[in-house]
């Protein structure tokens, strides 16, 4: 069996507030193989997010290991962790966090600008992923003239295209209206049987029904680790059904 | 990231905020346009003083008689004839290099025709002219039998020519100077004011005896050979101030003035005045450039001020940017980019706008002003380095966020 794709070992994550210490992490051993689809799922304040922040390559444990790809990244330096979260995470996020008066095709490209890829491949690529995301005709188009769902497909395309060992979404239909986000978790799902791997954080479980294992933390721990019948949103879609 | 994408995201982010942008850039205009009008002026300044040295002569001492005092009161200088025309005729005589004009001054009343005017008069030696390096514009000079025969003869300068004559071809002209007629032998060359602005070409030029004896009307001084002044040029090459040394030591001699005595003359090395005028329109010059510097200074920290509110609106753009693979020296040369772009901007248009100045000043004011490429080239680079020094600051700040904390900003 080949090496986990995400590896922790009692992963800690301490923060100070004045005096008190705060576990946001207490001790999480978690493997995720490549090509699962996880959902992370907890109340706030059970230290999903601390959690994502560390297997996204944002924040440094205060204890314990974590290995992404089989290297062991829990003591790299602030730009290598850059290196990192450039070529091997791409993040969705709730708000989109587009780059407003931005072009999507050149929101698309800012990976790759810090990748230093040559300008005419980043056009390719980037145009390639939006057209994967079904967004052909809206290359040129600006957030502000693109519907919520839209934005999100342009910010999964960001997230696609240094072609990452795995996609992290943090609530990614918290700002979507159900339909929307039936059609987001059915191109998750899609990306997902391509062979990609998908952590989900999220809150709700109508979305976390979509996963094949379910992660659930509280006080910082990792509570339940289920595997999960996914619904199928395609099927859903097609039957003209609301999640 | 190559500069060429670090500029693109600086100017998209600049024209986000067009006003804002162009008041922040205003700060570095005035600055720049400041030091540029201001060092134009100054320069000016100082190339007319230099003008003024290279007319007057760079050699040139200035002997004036000594005070005399009376009864305890102690008049000022000239107020003692002192100094006679012999002091002059040695001082060429016995001083190699030296050459002595002895000169009477007083003032009188002109009359020609219907017109009169009145103007200072010189009595004078046939010196005065090569002394002062000053040509006739027509005309000639004092012949030796003129002087010797205090002939009523007089060479005039030109503003009397164009207050008295206006058109009229003044030689061989009669004027009433005192009710004396004198005939217009020469007319000399346009001098223009003085460095202390008074007009140097106001005046009248005779025979030394002929003013003592016919105009001036002193027969005390006429008996003593009294002269108020004495001009004295050193022949170039020589050091000015080792002659007038030289000078000074004939004349004490000639005085009998004991060791310890103070002078009963004042020596003046008038390149000397010229040098230390020079020195202070210098200091003038710098010490406008550095208060034009002070509103530059301003306007870097205006940069300062735009650019740390831009980096706290921009938080998350900050943190988003770091989440899709940014390093710290991107984020810092994003910002740093953006402020140096401004501050280049501003420094660019300043330019412009400090030279159309200059020229503004010079049509408008009349004054000299000098635009260098040096001057310009210091004010660009000035805002360039204001940019830098003031936009490190926000953009360090940037791009040392946290980038889960900028992530979450509100």
């Amino acid at each position: 069996m080949p090496a986990p794709l995400i590896r922790t070992q009692a992963l800690e994550k301490i923060y100070r507030l004045g005096e008190s210490e705060v576990h946001a992490l207490a001790g999480v051993s978690i493997d995720i193989a490549e090509g699962e689809f996880v959902a992370v799922m907890g109340p706030s304040g059970s230290g999903k997010s601390t959690f994502m922040n560390l297997i996204g390559c944002l924040d440094r444990p205060t204890h314990g290991q974590y290995a992404l790809g089989g290297q062991d990244v829990s003591t790299l330096d602030s730009d290598a962790l850059a290196g990192m979260r450039n070529h091997s995470i791409g993040f969705v996020f709730q708000n989109f966090n587009l780059l407003a008066r931005t072009p999507a095709i050149e929101n698309v490209e800012l990976p790759l600008v810090y990748a230093g890829v040559p300008a005419p491949e980043r056009r390719v690529r980037a145009t390639e992923m939006l057209a994967r995301v079904g967004l052909e005709g809206r290359v040129h188009h600006l957030p502000s003239q693109l519907s919520g769902g839209q934005q999100q497909r342009v910010a999964i395309a960001r997230a696609l295209v240094t072609r990452p060992l795995l996609i992290l979404a943090d609530e990614p239909t918290g700002a979507l209206d159900s339909h929307t986000s039936l059609e987001l978790m059915a191109l998750f799902q899609e990306l997902n049987r391509g062979g990609m791997t998908v952590v989900l954080v999220t809150h709700e479980p109508d979305v976390a029904r979509f996963a094949r294992r379910v992660l659930r933390f509280l006080d910082g721990r990792v509570v339940a680790d289920e595997a999960n019948v996914a619904l199928d949103a395609r099927a859903l879609l097609a039957e003209g059904a609301v999640a | 990231m190559n500069l060429v994408a670090l500029l693109r995201i600086a100017l998209r982010a600049l024209a986000v905020n067009k006003l804002r942008s162009a008041l922040t850039m205003l700060g570095i205009i005035i600055g720049v346009s400041a030091v540029i009008v201001m060092v134009a002026v100054g320069a000016g300044a100082q190339a007319r003083v230099e003008e003024q040295i290279r007319a007057l002569g760079s050699n040139l001492l200035l002997i004036l008689s000594g005070a005399r005092t009376a009864s305890g009161v102690r008049l000022g200088l000239g107020s003692n004839f002192s100094l006679n025309e012999g002091d002059a005729f040695a001082i060429t005589r016995e001083i190699p290099g030296a050459t002595a004009a002895p000169a009477v001054r007083g003032g009188a009343q002109l009359v020609w025709g219907n017109t009169n005017w009145s103007t200072a008069i010189y009595g004078t030696t046939p010196e005065y002219l090569p002394v002062r390096q000053w040509a006739l514009a027509e005309g000639r000079g004092f012949e030796p039998a003129e002087m010797s025969g205090a002939a009523k003869v007089c060479i005039i300068g030109q503003t009397v020519v164009n207050q008295l004559f206006g058109a009229t071809d003044p030689i061989g002209q009669t004027i009433r100077i005192r009710r004396v007629p004198f005939t217009v032998i020469g007319v000399l060359e346009t001098k223009g004011q003085s460095m202390m602005g008074t007009d140097q070409d106001d005046l009248v030029l005779m025979p030394l005896d002929t003013a003592r004896n016919r105009v001036l009307g002193a027969t005390t001084l006429a008996k003593q050979r009294a002269v108020g002044v004495i001009w004295v040029k050193v022949d170039d090459g020589l050091d000015t101030n080792a002659v007038a040394q030289e000078v000074r030591a004939l004349l004490r001699q000639r005085h009998r003035l004991q060791p310890g005595a103070d002078d009963d003359f004042s020596l003046r090395n008038l390149a000397e005045i010229m040098a230390a005028q020079e020195a202070s329109s210098r200091i003038l010059t710098i010490l406008l450039a550095a208060v034009a510097s002070v509103s530059l200074l301003v306007g870097g920290i205006g940069i300062m001020n735009i650019m740390l509110v831009s980096v706290t609106e921009r938080t998350r753009e900050i943190g988003l940017r770091m989440a899709v693979g940014a390093r710290t020296r991107d984020i810092l040369g994003q910002f740093l980019v953006e402020a140096v772009t401004l501050s280049l901007i501003g420094g660019l248009v300043g330019t412009l706008l400090g030279v159309g100045g200059a020229f503004a000043v010079a049509m408008i004011a009349g004054w000299r002003v000098l635009v260098s490429a040096e001057a310009v080239l210091l004010a660009v680079a000035f805002a360039l380095l204001t940019g830098v020094f003031f936009g490190f600051y926000p953009a360090r700040k940037a791009a040392r966020l946290h980038p889960v904390e900028a992530l979450r900003f509100e």
